[in-house]
């Protein structure tokens, strides 16, 4: 991987369901393996901000976005599947 | 997950559905602030209903609405009711939401996943629009994409949970096949039959290649419904469903208004004409001037104003008025005014259930005051005995409950003629007014006969008069009995001939007779005056002859004395 890009993440989360405790967690370890230092992560709870659920278009919790880089990338689940997970997110496993 | 469940409330309370006959088979519609699951196969019209419901709702009942489409776009379903006279376009977006939660394939999904995005933006929407009702359409389509059962079941069972405690009155729409309706438990989401309070099955099936949709209420917590299935129809106006009256509903008012039967001695016999929202029946054989009877009654309905359905199995719209006009009954100008409305129920094919529903629904579209059914007995030819048992006695129960005076005419079998007295549907028991009309076949000529065999709170006739139709009208004649048989048509005429020369021979020859005495009277008077005066001259001689005899004597006295006076020869001593 030689470009250096900033991975754009948002999460969105219901509460602390246990399908949403089990998708941050599984993002904060994928990131902290593969994208050290170079992501940002955004959680947003639906039930605190259910305006954004609407807009957005958010149905199913936990949903995952890449919002860089483009294109958006999309991801519905607890992300439990490492490699499919990086597999969408085109992300070089090598490095 | 919240597991605390508030006490329940002591009554159940309704939301009415507003779905013509549903509300009267629940008592009075879903179960408020509650879950109702509504499963049929493909085409059933499950979308249709929940559609109606929540339209009903946020028009009449003041019960905004949300309609969350997992299936097809909003946009379709909106353009495909567009179909139904529901002017969807009306209803206000703060009144009724459609929310697009079609599930996108293009996501990758790896591991468990909730939907409580979804519930945490509709929570929003709920409380910004205040809504009160909700649908789920197609909840299957949402549920095929979790990962497993269990993760589907507690996904349905937190829905379920989230409705209950904002207190929405919910339908959720789920795909089934129901061709054996006992299966349906054994279906991956039987369970949620379990859950909800109220579970309606809607099934459309063919039955001897006659299409069938029928409705059941499979269960209704804390409240009584008809158990039973029951036939509906999706028209202009959306579901239609076929109801009996149920026990308990207040009775239809009575009234002593009557209605002229459009022929003015049939209303002589009947005390003063049917009454007004009465059911009348004409039986006969084929060709009795059955359809004729039911003309002049529609005709005469017109004429006072009435808006008027004529429902023909038989013929055409237009054959019927063409055949009418033949007998001085003119329909036409009433059909161009819109008055008359003619249906030509050989379009309506179904079951006689079908038919009915069918007949009702344009009954109520014409605001129908007066109807005829032509013939009745063509009912119960559709579909299978048991569905037409009923129908008699629910298509009078409605007429009466509408208010709708109704004349039916049926067809008896030429078999049955000796007792003559069971219609296919059994509607001769309930009718309230049974005009039968037959043939007499007699001295090579058939002729129309007319009584009234019942007529329910009215003195009647027991007369039977012959019915004659000519180009001038319908006419009812009294009948000769001679010796104990019964004339009609040419013989009848003939009697009458016979009689009226009859009558004619004798008051001549009465005159004649008076004439005669007159002279002989005349004559015996004249032989009186010449007696008496015959009698007073023979008086007068008499008379005449006793004064003759004294004088004579006194002249011939007198006239001796003088003599010997005059001679005075004899001594007067000779008289001595």
């Amino acid at each position: 991987m030689t470009r250096r890009s900033i991975y754009k993440f948002r999460l969105y989360v219901a509460d602390d369901t246990i399908n949403s405790s089990q998708a941050i967690a599984n993002l904060h370890a994928l990131c902290k393996t593969h994208l050290s230092g170079r992501h940002e992560i955004e959680i947003v709870d639906v039930f605190k901000e259910p305006q954004r659920a609407i807009l957005e278009g958010i149905r199913m919790t936990p949903t995952l976005l890449r919002l860089a880089p483009l294109p958006i990338r999309r991801i519905v689940g607890t992300l439990m599947d490492t490699q499919r997970v990086l597999e969408t997110l085109e992300l070089d496993t090598r490095v | 997950m919240k597991l605390d469940h508030s006490p329940p409330p002591t009554v159940l309370r309704k939301a009415p559905s507003g779905i013509a006959g549903f509300d009267e088979i629940t008592g009075g519609g879903l179960p408020r602030g509650r879950a109702t699951l509504l499963t049929g196969g493909p085409g059933s019209g499950k979308t249709v209903f929940a559609l109606q419901y929540l339209i009903n709702g946020a028009r009449n009942y003041g019960d905004p609405g949300i309609f969350v489409a997992f299936e097809e776009t909003s946009q379709r379903i909106m353009a495909n009711a567009e179909s139904f006279d529901w002017k969807l376009a009306q209803l206000q977006r703060r009144k009724l939401l459609f929310i697009d939660a079609q599930p996108n394939f293009e996501h990758t999904q790896t591991g468990d996943f909730d939907l409580c995005g979804m519930l945490a933006g509709l929570g929003l929407q709920a409380t910004q629009m205040k809504a009160r009702r909700i649908v789920f359409d197609a909840l299957d389509i949402v549920l095929a994409f979790l990962p497993d059962l269990a993760a589907r079941r507690r996904e349905i069972y937190r829905l379920h949970e989230w409705l209950m405690d904002r207190g929405l009155t919910c339908i959720f729409t789920l795909k089934a096949t129901v061709d054996e309706p006992n299966s349906i438990t054994q279906q991956p989401y039987g369970f949620m039959q379990f859950m909800v309070d109220c579970s309606v099955i809607l099934n459309h099936s063919v039955v001897a290649g006659v299409s069938q949709r029928n409705m059941r209420v499979q269960k209704y917590r804390g409240s009584t419904f008809d158990e039973n299935e029951s036939p509906f129809v999706i028209g202009d106006r959306g579901f239609n469903v076929a109801i009996v009256r149920t026990l308990g509903r207040a009775d239809v008012r009575v009234t002593n208004e009557r209605v002229t039967s459009g022929i003015k001695r049939l209303d002589t016999m009947l005390g003063g004409g049917y009454y007004r929202a009465a059911c009348v029946l004409i039986t006969g054989f084929p060709g009795t001037a059955k359809t004729t009877l039911s003309g002049a009654f529609a005709e005469a309905a017109c004429r006072r104003g009435e808006r008027t359905l004529f429902v023909s199995f038989d013929s055409d719209g237009t054959e019927v008025i063409r055949n009418l006009a033949s007998v001085g009954i003119r329909l036409d100008r009433y059909l161009k005014s819109g008055l008359l409305r003619m249906v030509s129920a050989r379009t309506i094919v179904g079951s006689a259930e079908m038919s009915l529903v069918r007949i009702k629904a344009i009954a109520a579209a014409h605001r129908a005051r007066c109807l005829v059914i032509d013939p009745v007995s063509a009912l119960a030819n559709s579909g299978t005995d048991l569905a037409a048992h009923g129908v008699g006695q629910r298509l009078i129960d409605w007429s009466k409950a509408d208010r709708i005076t109704m004349v039916c005419t049926s067809l008896l079998n030429e078999i049955s003629q000796h007792s003559g007295t069971d219609t296919p549907l059994h509607i001769s028991t309930l009718a309230d007014t049974w005009i039968h009309l037959s043939y007499v076949v007699q001295a090579g000529e058939r002729n129309r006969g007319m009584s009234i065999i019942k007529s329910r709170g009215t003195a009647h006739s027991n007369q039977v008069r012959e019915l004659i139709l000519s180009n001038a009208g319908v006419t009812l004649a009294d009948i000769f009995t001679a010796g104990g048989e019964v004339l009609m048509g040419t013989m009848r005429w003939q009697k009458e001939s016979a009689e009226r020369v009859a009558a004619e021979v004798a008051e001549v020859a009465g005159k004649v007779k008076l004439v005669t005495l007159d002279a002989q009277k005349a004559e015996l008077e004249v032989r009186l005056k010449a007696v008496q005066t015959e009698l007073i001259a023979k008086q007068l001689e008499k008379n005449l002859l006793a004064r003759t005899t004294a004088s004579r004597k006194a002249v011939m006295l007198h006239g001796s004395v003088r003599m010997r006076e005059l001679r005075g020869g004899d001594a007067p001593k000779k008289h001595k």
